[in-house]
């Protein structure tokens, strides 16, 4: 028997839509979903039934620009592009799986060093989600306040590479340049200055009423369906799952450092919602910078490279390797076939993997609350599209 | 649980399945199945209490480049804390297997990107579209017999 409520408009997926449907766009330019995203949401009334993301609007296909490079270290600059936001911790994934697959060990002034570089990254990039997170929902002075500092965070950067956004710092076997003179009064300078301002965001925007009001007990991510999603990073311990790969699988010189992360408790309302996941990246901030603070205390003198041939050609041989990225478990599956050439890299980024899982989280809710859920996913395209 | 007691449960569940292990001699040591039992194999994995993997870290389709097209699955289990790699291969010519997103649902958008770039068919699917390019986009931009088309749509691209 035929429904008769169906009608012939058909979704992308194929299904039909029913009277009291309707279908909107949103994006692929929309100030709220952070870049080149179109959101297909089947909406009765205001109540949305279904959602499609539709991706690869700044698809330029990274995987096929690295198998065509001349070398491994040329697509150090390719990785940095896909996540614009934290370029450090994207060449920090990938050297380390070259690494593993070259068999090499790097001196420790240099984990050191890539650890301090990658904790800052996070910590800005936590500032970018955070901020564009109250824009979001329509809090603009706490966007600004972000930004202050994320602004001195990006003069050490600048300092040290020259860089301010696409760093090109981290090599296979070393990093580019040694820390300059200076470098460390400043960063530590940095970390006095930046912890009594979370008490500021705090008070700016976690605790403020209306913000709470939009983002507690919406988009509710159980901690079963986050792992079943694969979700990982803030997404995944928002949700009150107590894992993150700097501990539990742990890499370069992370065992090495006193801190625990953070997990989403429910305060506000369900365990698992938007605010939980907001919440984790304001608190990872302070264990961010206690990071730093200790690496930065007990960074050894030595090389910054490790005497490594020019054209690298590791053996043939395939590697998967996962480091903790500020969105989550960023992971290189890197094939080797004995050439100068990389055979094959896949990226498995985690904001590809996070925003799969928005139609399962936004069902049942409000149009305006998409709005909430999609900046609380905290994606960036360019690593969604690569 | 080592990849080494992991391989001799799976061989002791579904004797015919294994084609070969490499755990020796590797960087990542990986189990290489039939694909016709991927799926079996995937839902024993996820189901048996011992196993449990949970999280489907990685899923990378390949072109091996001497005809064979397959697919590397990165586990994780995060109650037991182990991983394990499994790889199929299937030939060009039917590039079928099974798909796993009933088990994972993280595989959904693996599969499709796979099937996008790569030009594997998962049967079974829920949502077999494609996912990064166009959905009017002809070829497999990732294998390596790859040629750029001249014209998208009429269009000619100018380099």
């Amino acid at each position: 028997m035929t429904d008769i409520f169906e009608t012939s408009i058909k979704t992308s997926t194929g299904k039909a839509l029913r009277r009291e449907e309707m279908v909107i766009n949103m994006g692929p330019q929309h100030p709220s979903t952070h870049g080149v995203l179109r959101l297909e949401v089947v909406a009765d009334g205001e109540i949305v039934i279904d959602v499609i993301p539709h991706i690869g609007y700044l698809h330029r296909c990274f995987e096929k620009h690295a198998e065509n490079m001349t070398g491994y270290q040329q697509v150090v600059p390719y990785v940095d592009r896909m996540d614009y936001c934290a370029a450090m911790n994207m060449d920090f994934g990938y050297v380390l799986a070259v690494e593993k697959l070259l068999g090499i060990q790097v001196p420790e002034r240099v984990e050191y060093i890539r650890v301090i570089m990658a904790e800052l990254q996070r910590v800005a990039s936590h500032l970018i989600a955070a901020g564009t997170y109250g824009l979001d929902i329509g809090a603009f002075t706490p966007f600004l306040y972000m930004f202050r500092e994320r602004e001195r965070i990006l003069d050490l950067f600048e300092m040290t590479c020259g860089a301010r956004l696409l760093y090109n710092y981290m090599w296979v076997g070393g990093v580019s340049h040694d820390l300059p003179p200076g470098f460390i009064d400043k960063a530590k300078d940095f970390c006095q200055y930046f912890k009594p301002k979370i008490k500021e965001y705090n008070d700016l925007l976690s605790y403020n009423e209306i913000f709470i009001k939009r983002t507690a007990n919406v988009g509710v991510l159980p901690g079963d369906v986050a792992i079943a999603y694969g979700c990982s990073g803030p997404v995944l311990r928002g949700s009150g799952v107590d894992f993150d790969l700097r501990r539990d699988d742990p890499y370069s010189v992370y065992h090495k450092f006193d801190w625990k992360p953070e997990i989403g408790k429910g305060e506000m309302g369900a365990v698992g919602d938007c605010w939980d996941r907001y919440i984790v990246r304001i608190r990872e901030m302070i264990q961010s910078i206690n990071i730093v603070e200790q690496a930065l205390n007990q960074i050894p003198e030595g090389d910054v490279a490790t005497a490594i041939p020019k054209r690298i050609r590791p053996n043939a041989g395939d590697v998967y390797v996962r480091t903790e990225s500020a969105r989550g478990e960023l992971g290189f599956y890197v094939i080797s076939d004995g050439t100068a050439k990389p055979f094959r890299i896949k990226a498995r980024s985690p904001s590809f993997v996070n925003l799969s899982v928005i139609p399962e989280i936004s069902r049942g809710g409000m149009i305006a609350d998409l709005v909430a859920i999609a900046g609380s996913l905290d994606i960036v395209l360019g690593e969604v599209d690569r | 649980m080592t990849h080494q007691e992991i391989s001799e449960k799976i061989k002791l569940q579904f004797p015919q399945a294994i084609i070969e292990t490499k755990f020796e001699g590797v960087v990542d040591p990986y189990v290489k199945i039939i694909p016709e039992q991927i799926f079996e194999v995937m839902l024993f994995l996820h189901v048996d209490e011992n196993l449990k993997f949970d999280f489907l870290m990685c899923l990378s389709g390949i072109d091996t480049g001497k005809g064979n097209l397959g697919v590397v699955y990165n586990l994780f289990s995060m109650t037991h804390r182990h991983k394990i790699n499994i790889k199929v291969e299937v030939p060009k010519e039917k590039p079928e297997v099974p798909s796993i997103t009933n088990v994972f649902p993280a595989a959904n958008w693996h599969e499709r990107e796979a099937f996008d770039l790569i030009g594997i068919i998962f049967t079974g699917h829920p949502d077999p579209r494609r996912i990064l390019m166009p959905y009017d986009w002809e070829g497999h931009p990732l294998r390596k017999d790859y040629k750029t088309p001249e014209f998208y749509q009429g269009m000619k691209i100018p380099y």
